[in-house]
């Protein structure tokens, strides 16, 4: 970047952030005095914030909280018993994204179990699973099937691909989420104190944004999808204090080179054509309605689950004072925690907040855990 | 001879013909050449520095290196970051049974051409052979002793506030290189390790500013924990320019797909410099002319507040906290 690029960069986020000084002040006197509070749902949006340094320039009237956009955050510790499980035979090859290897099951992790010779394998994309699958015909591959509407594409494509290859070693233990159930369940707990939404622009970019709709229609909240720079962070925040101010709440799409309002059709067929809507437990929340992923049952064969059960007795879950789940609805901020930077740390993650680097907890620690000097 | 026998590690005459067929002719020189149990050289008054590393990399060969030649350059550069013309070296090999002579030799000569670039001898040396399965290959320690500069004082106390930071060059190419090699991502040619003795930089720069406070070379670690390690020891702060610091395309590209920061990937061939504010741009116009130093540039300053932290100023003028790298990030990269 030249320097009067730099210098115009530096004029658009001050500009912005007078503006949003100025709405969330109106805004804030008709409230009561109590600051903005606005949610990035989407992890990545939690983790360039930080990088921005976004928090250190905005005021105190406006406040940012995380919500449950972590994939690996908000995976059930029966699933990762699950996972473990079929790691443990030695007819099964395991691939996974990266992060999910540290995510503390009942007992064990995965990372414990590929010390002790479990064969698991680290892929990038779910399509990997394919090649691995053709390499080893004797063993059953299982890809760990987690992720949001931006991942779930890519696993049905893994599916429909297996079929048309006639790859019979290849099974998916899945355990896909969806945003707007969970978005719409936090709202309906009087608990959850929000003002407005940075909607996540991968998710939106196949969903849309019709699907968040509802904030608005239901709820009477603002939302705005956006991307990831710090310039469009900071113009979401000031769209969002703008319509706060005015007593208006839309769903804007400040990222509409990407997003479309009906998303992607393409890889919604795909998804509807391999899933259906189904109930599915998220971590510290509970089950929630509809806001899953099952396999259709065109596709059984493809579900490890339904090709080889498990009959895992009903694992106690070890109590700790771990609280993630509320850090997950925004309830508290990750210091609130008592386990917090003490015995909860990257290196020794007790709750999967801390697991992944898009975790709020793990970005709340590594970013200064409140203890940064430079800046608040 | 076609590969390592325990033989050659057993004292007798296959190691002697170890030495005289495979050693002796790509490090030759008249101190090691005695064949001493140790060397024996004069010294200048003054002070001198010493060092000592083990170099464990796998791949052993990539784009840009291999082991042979990062033993020497880290020494070497271990040296130059006290301040001192690096002078002799010692060289210590443990060699799995088995191992190709073809890559030994290919190994030492790289050896011998970045102990001639640095303008040091390898003087002494020893070579252990292990058992099939109890070494990767081959692992190698040098050290290094060097006649510290006059004039010079290397220490991160006397870092203080007002001062500016320099870094040497592009970072993480040498981290990227390597972790590109081993996850077989395919990339371009343009990317490389930056392994190389910094040596004749670092004297040249303390030749124009022997004021200078610290030298480093981030390794392992990266740009990343080497300043997080200063601003502790110097109870100073550090805020970085987010929009300085050099990072070759390649090399960002690596990191989105790995998922790494290039501020924590190891360098090879890269300095940072803690010097006085005044004399800032005098050093780095220096540096320019000088061979890996082309693209030297300020990229931070020193602060009172914040004490033991570093922080980096973003794009937009907000500011966050640079962490220490946590784990092993990378494992077994240097």
């Amino acid at each position: 970047m030249n320097t009067s690029d730099k210098k115009k960069t530096k004029e658009l986020a001050q500009n912005l952030i007078s503006e949003i000084t100025r709405l969330s002040k109106i805004a804030m006197k008709e409230n009561g005095g109590r600051p903005l509070r606005f949610m990035e749902v989407c992890g990545t949006h939690t983790v360039a914030i930080f990088r921005g340094g976004i928090r250190q320039l905005l005021p105190d009237s406006v406040e940012l909280v995380s919500g449950p956009g972590c994939p690996v955050c908000v995976t059930h510790d029966d699933y990762m018993d699950k996972a473990i499980a079929y790691a443990q035979r030695d007819d099964v090859i395991v691939t996974t994204f990266g992060d999910m290897l540290k995510v503390p099951g009942s007992k064990s992790s995965l990372s414990n179990e590929k010390t002790k010779g479990a064969d698991i394998r680290i892929v990038y994309s779910p399509l990997d699973s394919i090649e691995i699958a053709k390499e080893n015909p004797d063993k059953k591959v299982i890809f760990l099937a987690v992720g949001f509407e931006t991942t779930a594409p890519t696993a049905a494509a893994t599916v429909l691909a297996a079929k048309q290859q006639n790859v019979n070693n290849l099974f998916m233990l899945s355990a896909h989420k969806l945003v707007p159930p969970v978005l719409n369940l936090l709202l309906s707990d009087e608990k959850t104190k929000v003002d407005g939404f940075i909607l996540p622009g991968h998710v939106c970019v196949v969903t849309g944004t019709e699907e968040f709709d509802f904030l608005a229609d239901k709820f009477h909240l603002p939302g705005v999808v956006t991307g990831f720079e710090p310039l469009e962070i900071l113009r979401s925040l000031y769209r969002l204090c703008y319509q706060v101010a005015n007593k208006e709440a839309k769903i804007e799409n400040e990222y509409g080179s990407v997003v479309k309002p009906e998303g992607n059709p393409q890889a919604k067929a795909i998804m509807s054509r391999v899933y259906r809507k189904s109930d599915t437990s998220w971590r510290g929340m509970g089950e929630i309605p509809l806001s899953g992923l099952k396999m259709q049952d065109e596709f059984k064969e493809y579900d490890i689950e339904n090709v080889l059960p498990l009959s895992l007795e009903n694992a106690k879950i070890k109590k700790t004072a771990c609280r993630c789940g509320e850090v997950l609805q925004g309830l508290i901020k990750p210091m609130e925690c008592p386990l917090f930077g003490k015995a909860c740390i990257p290196e020794h993650a007790i709750g999967p907040c801390m697991v992944s680097v898009e975790g709020t907890c793990a970005a709340w620690y590594k970013y200064g855990g409140g203890k940064f000097v430079f800046g608040k | 001879m076609e590969y390592i026998t325990m033989a050659h590690g057993a004292g007798g005459k296959s190691s002697h013909e170890l030495m005289e067929k495979v050693i002796l002719p790509e490090l030759s020189n008249p101190l090691l050449d005695k064949l001493h149990d140790g060397a024996i050289f004069a010294v200048n008054k003054g002070k001198m520095a010493f060092t000592t590393d083990s170099y464990v990399v796998r791949p052993r060969f990539f784009p840009g290196g291999n082991i042979g030649k990062l033993a020497v350059c880290g020494t070497v550069n271990d040296l130059a970051m006290s301040g001192a013309v690096p002078k002799y070296l010692s060289l210590g090999a443990v060699i799995e049974e088995g191992f190709p002579i073809s890559e030994l030799k290919e190994i030492l000569h790289s050896i011998r051409m970045a102990a001639d670039e640095a303008g040091i001898a390898i003087v002494t040396g020893d070579t252990k052979v292990v058992d099939k399965g109890a070494a990767d290959g081959i692992f190698i320690n040098t050290a290094g002793v060097g006649e510290v500069i006059e004039g010079t004082d290397i220490s991160p106390l006397n870092i203080k506030p007002g001062m500016k930071v320099i870094v040497s060059g592009y970072i993480g190419d040498h981290a990227a290189t390597v972790l590109g090699a081993r996850h077989g991502l395919s990339l371009p040619d343009t990317i490389k390790s930056d392994c190389a003795p910094l040596c004749h930089l670092t004297k040249a720069m303390l030749d124009v500013c022997p004021e200078i406070a610290v030298l480093r070379d981030p390794t392992r670690g990266g740009v990343a924990a080497t300043l997080n390690e200063l601003a502790e020891q110097s109870g100073t702060g550090i805020i970085l320019d987010e929009e300085a610091i050099p990072v070759r395309d390649e090399v960002a590209g690596v990191c989105d797909i790995l998922g790494f920061d290039p501020l924590y990937l190891a360098n090879e061939g890269k300095l940072l410099a803690i010097v006085p504010s005044d004399k800032a741009e005098e050093i780095v116009e220096v540096m320019h002319t000088i061979k890996y130093g082309e693209n030297a540039c300020i990229i931070g300053r020193v602060t009172s507040e914040g004490a033991g932290q570093v922080g980096m100023e973003t794009a937009i003028g907000g500011i966050r906290l640079v962490d220490m790298p946590m784990g092993n990030l990378v494992p077994r990269i240097c």
